[in-house]
């Protein structure tokens, strides 16, 4: 029911939206919450466990009973509370947890079997027999238990994540919050206003209050503009502060689009990560509940939710309205509905020293005892000291006091205090480094003392900032005492909910201290209370004041549960924005990849980069084909390959070689100028880090190569070794990896094509020399390397240059016999060769297993040296290097385990595993590398290959893991 | 001996136009990196002078005369636009001018658009015109120079170039789709 002239909704503006499949209007600035009820729609959920028809309970985000779905053209997102959701055209919400409807829920049932479904009921009802647990049990229960349902495909919405900084922080926008950002920001400091609402004004938008001798809107309307106007301040509206963290990080959650229609660009929520120097939590207070018999139909709710329906959605959800309430501050809620021509049939206030004057009846020292009216409220019953007594009425609004809302305070650890003038507990400071609570969830309830401590607390942060100013008048406002006697559970007949979100009553509550889970975090896990999306915030001190009643022990010393991040539930999505398929990692792609893609290539990643995997040619059916070609062109002519994605780091200054003696295995400061040396490098630990060649360009300059996968591994290594070990010495290093575009020219035929680009053919340019070439007026870098065993150049160019020296160079190949080839051709020759990859130096991997002992040199010291040397790090009992040729053409695979031919095939008796595999079209069959326990003494004897996976067991040979030209003649040429 | 023809990583991109805020490739030309050696910084700055320029203070950038002298990193700075002075033994010295791709970012969203990748303070009190920053882009290494309140050159890697653009890309019509 709509109350003409109240609220701040825009009554021009009719949405459409639907619920249930039912198309309802309501108005722009509605939630859904607001919108149903003032379609007289009170059942809006079904509960977790007893699947009982529920209403909503409040009008925020801690909501436990009206969540929702919101069905999208490409989303489906569970468990959205309907109190936050804001309609707009077209929107589609469903209930959820319910079947075949809301109104009619076959599992309802379950409300019925309730005596059996007490607490711990799974643990005492499902151990037997233990095998139907996980065929029968839980699927059952887990279908009937629950909250919404995904969709089951990807949610391809559009996430945003960005980053914010600020001098002050404040948390919440009601007149604390207002009041800390006003001061703050006339200072001059960079304020940043985080308000969970789309409204500013918190409490003050409910509240029918003064400030400075006017209504509370038009000092919010003016403080509004002020800050608004400011250009040091951000306000950012729909956005809860979800976390504190180290280092004055805040993480907080926007909702951009989902009050909006889908358009195209536009996220549907934002995840900040927000620094703040200080902060100012105003998060206000959480009314909460009281735990009275059947205090759970659709038509009871919290007295500030109905001030909050009334005041900013001039929406009332009953025609005949009863108060219960341990605290005065329902009185005013009372007055409102009164003064907007609800009829309040009465007030029940628990206290029997509390005003009896107000233009209702009101009883004193009286208590709900039971309710009735099965999808909505139609009468409740009480009693006093006068006796039991029914009232009929449709609306029951309660109020058991208010909960500061502590949470961001308890991040880092920090408990909250038991302050017993409220009957609630309220943050210790400095909880959080650099944070001040002000006003409400400090436990300052009244007006008046929320506007003082939020200018108080911005004045702190002022100071703490060293900023002058921010002296400010505080505004007159009420300052009335807040008074209350606690009162968490009525006892009687039926049960009392403590928990709606799980369906966790006082009942179970007290079964559990009877049962020894008498902490409150066991209590907790045992109900599941406070474990559901509202973590609690309805639930949690109500409970353990039960409990604490149950213990006979008092609430501080029974304490309270930990509060963690998110304080609002977030979704993952948001938190990973953009980080979805290719957004995961940047793609890297080098200079030839266009013409690779010409060439229809396809593209497999290496690293981060994309390299091609072969390149198809006409009339070719399988990848085997191309790949056999393009191991021809390098065999019998000439092959080129783009290597330019190997770490390239450029090392200078006169300690440069002592540099490399250091981090490489073998000496480097003994190595030629123009001359290229292979080394290997070991991590601190001994085994074995990366491979790869240096040349020396000069006395004092070096460049080193890596491998592609472990270039950046590298970087950061070299870095370690110079600012942990010798920053004192002479050598600078930097990467050089992007500024060569480098390619590989190998074959019979490699010298020939080199010989092609240059004025002067080589002349001695002997393996493993490298040396300056013009190629026209590029300054070209030659190297005489080679990764397949013939005869092989290195061919490096300034990147820019890359895409035309690879163009030309394959155009050249193809005119000699040979073309292109790809990572596929590349892993088959230098299997022949038995070149190892990080496939073998998979990090549990010594010099000694890859048979390169003897590239650890004697004569000096080097990272990982001694680490090398200890027991069990080299002998017969290490899984070492060998090479693997099937007896037969068949298959074999790598991550194939080995075993002796006469063995069991269990763990224990595998010998080693293979880990590369390729087909060589020169031996007509499978090669394998791997690794094989003492394996170079067992060269020739024959083992099994077993891939239980693939369903491979093929005898093999174990041989040297050169299979082809172990002597070198052919590099060397 | 034909010529080869040179690239840069974005080559032929037509500058993006996103309300007002304009994403472009810039040809930086030269870029060589400067890493002054051990007590060196002296030379290394007498070699400097003569372009107008000091070794630059960390987290700080210079222009004169179209070139750019910018801190890359510790004990390191790129000089750009201009052929590289010989510093003898007083530094090391590598070609860096392929290595990078240069975008500029210019207009009223460019700061907000970086915000979504940078963790990094960017207001003017933090990072203020004249300043340089190596630091993330998401998950890129970058070297982010502020050349005006508003203008911002955005360096990386010149193999994710393409990654580069299309974040900022993403950024600017997210921040458009929201004003709007």
């Amino acid at each position: 029911m709509r109350i003409e002239g109240k609220g701040r909704i825009d009554r021009s503006k009719v949405v459409h939206f639907t619920f249930d499949g039912r198309k309802y209007k309501g108005f722009k600035g509605d939630t859904v919450a607001s919108a149903l009820l003032a379609n007289g729609v009170k059942l809006m959920g079904r509960s977790f466990k007893y699947h009982r028809p529920r209403g909503v309970l409040t009008a925020g985000s801690e909501e436990p009973n009206a969540l929702v779905e919101v069905v999208g053209a490409r989303n489906q997102t569970p468990n959205v509370r309907a109190t936050m959701q804001e309609i707009f055209e077209g929107l589609n919400v469903r209930s959820q947890n319910r079947w075949p409807s809301l109104r009619f829920d076959l599992l309802s049932v379950n409300d019925l079997l309730s005596p059996f479904l007490s607490a711990g009921f799974y643990y005492k009802t499902f151990m037997w027999p233990r095998s139907l647990w996980e065929r029968l049990y839980e699927p059952v229960i887990r279908r009937a238990a629950g909250l919404g349902s995904l969709s089951g495909t990807h949610d391809e919405g559009h996430y945003e994540k960005a980053y914010a900084f600020c001098d002050l922080l404040v948390v919440g926008a009601g007149p604390a919050g207002l009041m800390a950002a006003l001061v703050a920001a006339r200072a001059g400091a960079d304020v940043i206003l985080c308000e969970e609402d789309r409204l500013l004004g918190g409490r003050l938008l409910s509240a029918d209050s003064n400030i400075d001798g006017k209504p509370a809107g038009a000092w919010l309307a003016s403080v509004e503009a002020e800050l608004r106007a400011l250009s040091n301040v951000r306000v950012m509206t729909r956005t809860s502060v979800t976390g504190a963290y180290d280092g004055g990080v805040y993480s907080a959650l926007e909702r951009v689009g989902l009050h909006r229609g889908p358009r195209p660009d536009l996220p549907r929520e934002c995840f900040w990560r927000i620094t703040a120097a200080q902060v100012v939590l105003a998060a206000g207070a959480l009314e909460r509940p009281i735990a009275f018999p059947m205090n759970d139909r659709p038509g009871i709710m919290l007295a500030s939710a109905a001030q909050t329906y009334l005041e900013k959605f001039g929406v009332v959800a009953g025609r005949r309205v009863v108060l219960f309430a341990n605290n005065d501050g329902a009185r005013a809620v009372a007055r409102q509905l009164m003064a907007a021509g609800v009829s309040v049939a009465a007030i029940l206030d628990s206290r029997l020293d509390a005003s009896a004057v107000e233009d209702c009846p009101v009883y004193l020292g009286a208590e709900v005892t039971d309710t009735k009216g099965r999808l909505a409220l139609r009468e409740i019953s009480g009693r006093h000291a006068g006796g039991a007594f029914q009232i009929d009425c449709d609306l029951l609004l309660v109020s058991g006091g208010w909960n500061p809302m502590v949470h961001l305070t308890c991040h880092m650890n920090g408990r909250p205090r038991w302050e017993a003038s409220i009957a609630a507990f309220v943050p210790m400071a400095d909880a959080v480094p650099n944070l001040r609570a002000a006003g409400a969830c400090n436990g300052a309830f009244s007006t008046l003392e929320c506007l003082a401590e939020g200018a108080q607390s911005a004045q702190s942060a002022l100071q703490a900032l060293g900023r002058a100013g921010g002296v400010t008048q505080v505004p007159r406002a009420e300052g009335l005492p807040y008074a209350i006697t606690p009162l968490w559970a009525v006892e009687g007949k039926g049960r009392a909910w403590l928990d709606f979100a799980n369906d966790v009553t006082t009942k179970d509550v007290k079964l559990s201290a009877q049962e020894g889970f008498a902490s409150v975090e066991h209590m907790k896990r045992y109900t599941t209370q406070g474990m559901a999306p509202d973590q609690g915030k309805n639930s949690n001190i109500g409970a353990l004041a039960v409990l604490a009643d149950a213990t006979g022990r008092a609430i501080p010393e029974t304490g309270t549960t930990t509060y963690r991040p998110p304080f609002v539930p977030t979704s993952i999505a948001a938190m990973g924005a953009g980080g979805r398929g290719a957004g995961f990692a940047p793609q890297r792609f080098m200079t030839s990849d266009q013409a690779s893609r010409d060439r229809g290539a396809p593209m497999i990643e290496a690293g981060l980069w994309y390299r091609p995997s072969y390149f198809p040619k006409p009339g070719e059916t399988t990848w085997r084909e191309a790949c056999d070609r393009e191991i021809a062109y390098v065999r019998h002519a000439v092959g080129v390959c783009d290597v330019s994605t190997l770490g390239k780091i450029d090392i200078q200054g006169k300690d440069a070689g002592r540099f490399l003696d250091l981090v490489y295995t073998n000496p480097f400061s003994t190595l030629p100028v123009g001359r290229v040396r292979y080394g290997l490098m070991l991590r601190d630990d001994g085994y074995v880090m990366d491979d790869g060649t240096s040349a020396r360009l000069a006395d004092d300059r070096y460049l080193m190569t890596t491998t592609t996968a472990a270039a950046g591994l590298v970087m950061r290594h070299l870095d370690f070794v110079h600012q942990a070990h010798c920053a004192d010495w002479d050598v600078r290093f930097i990467s050089v990896t992007e500024a060569w575009a480098q390619f590989a020219v190998a074959g019979p035929k490699a010298r020939a094509l080199i010989n092609s680009l240059l004025d002067q053919p080589l002349g001695d340019f002997p393996f493993m020399a490298v040396g300056d070439v013009p190629l026209g007026s590029v300054s070209a870098r030659l190297f005489r390397i080679s990764f397949s065993g013939e005869e092989g150049y290195e061919i490096a160019v300034p990147t820019r240059y890359g895409e035309a020296l690879f163009r030309d160079l394959v155009a050249r190949a193809e005119t000699m016999g040979g073309g292109p080839y790809g990572m596929e051709a590349l892993n088959v020759l230098r299997i022949e060769k038995g070149f190892i990859t990080h496939a073998e130096i998979h990090g549990r991997v010594t010099a000694f297993d890859i048979g390169a002992e003897k590239m650890v040199s004697g004569k000096k010291d080097c990272i990982g040296k001694r680490a090398a040397m200890r027991p069990g790090m080299l002998g017969p009992e290490r899984e070492q290097m060998v090479g693997l040729k099937p007896l037969s053409e068949a298959l074999i695979t790598s991550g194939a385990h080995l075993f002796e031919p006469a063995a069991d095939l269990t763990r224990v008796n595998s010998q080693g595993y293979t880990t590369s595999v390729g087909y060589s079209p020169m031996f007509g069959r499978y090669l394998a590398l791997g690794f094989l326990v003492n394996g170079r003494a067992r060269l020739g004897e024959t083992v099994r290959l077993v891939d239980r996976l693939r369903g491979i067991d093929v005898p093999c040979e174990v041989c040297d893991p050169v299979f082809f030209d172990k002597a070198g003649e052919k590099l060397r040429a | 001996m034909p010529e080869y023809i040179a690239k840069t990583a974005l080559e032929g991109r037509a500058p993006l136009d996103v309300a007002g805020t304009v994403l472009m490739e810039v040809d930086h030309g030269r870029i060589a990196s400067i890493q002054p050696f051990p007590a060196q910084e002296k030379a290394v700055a007498k070699v400097l002078k003569p372009l107008g320029f000091g070794f630059p203070a960390v987290g700080k950038f210079a222009v004169k005369d179209g070139a750019l002298i910018a801190w890359s990193g510790r004990e390191q700075a790129f000089l750009i636009g201009v052929d590289c002075p010989d510093f003898g033994k007083a530094a090391a010295v590598t070609d860096q001018s392929g290595a990078w791709v240069s975008l500029d970012l210019n207009g009223p969203l460019a700061v907000q658009a970086l915000a979504r990748y940078v963790p990094m303070d960017l207001r003017l009190s933090a990072f203020g015109v004249g300043s340089a920053a190596r630091t993330p882009l998401y998950h890129m290494s970058a070297v982010i120079l502020r050349l005006g309140e508003d203008q911002f050159r955005i360096m990386v890697f010149r193999s994710m170039a393409r990654t580069a653009w299309h974040e900022m890309e993403v950024a600017l019509k997210t921040l458009a789709a929201r004003a709007a």
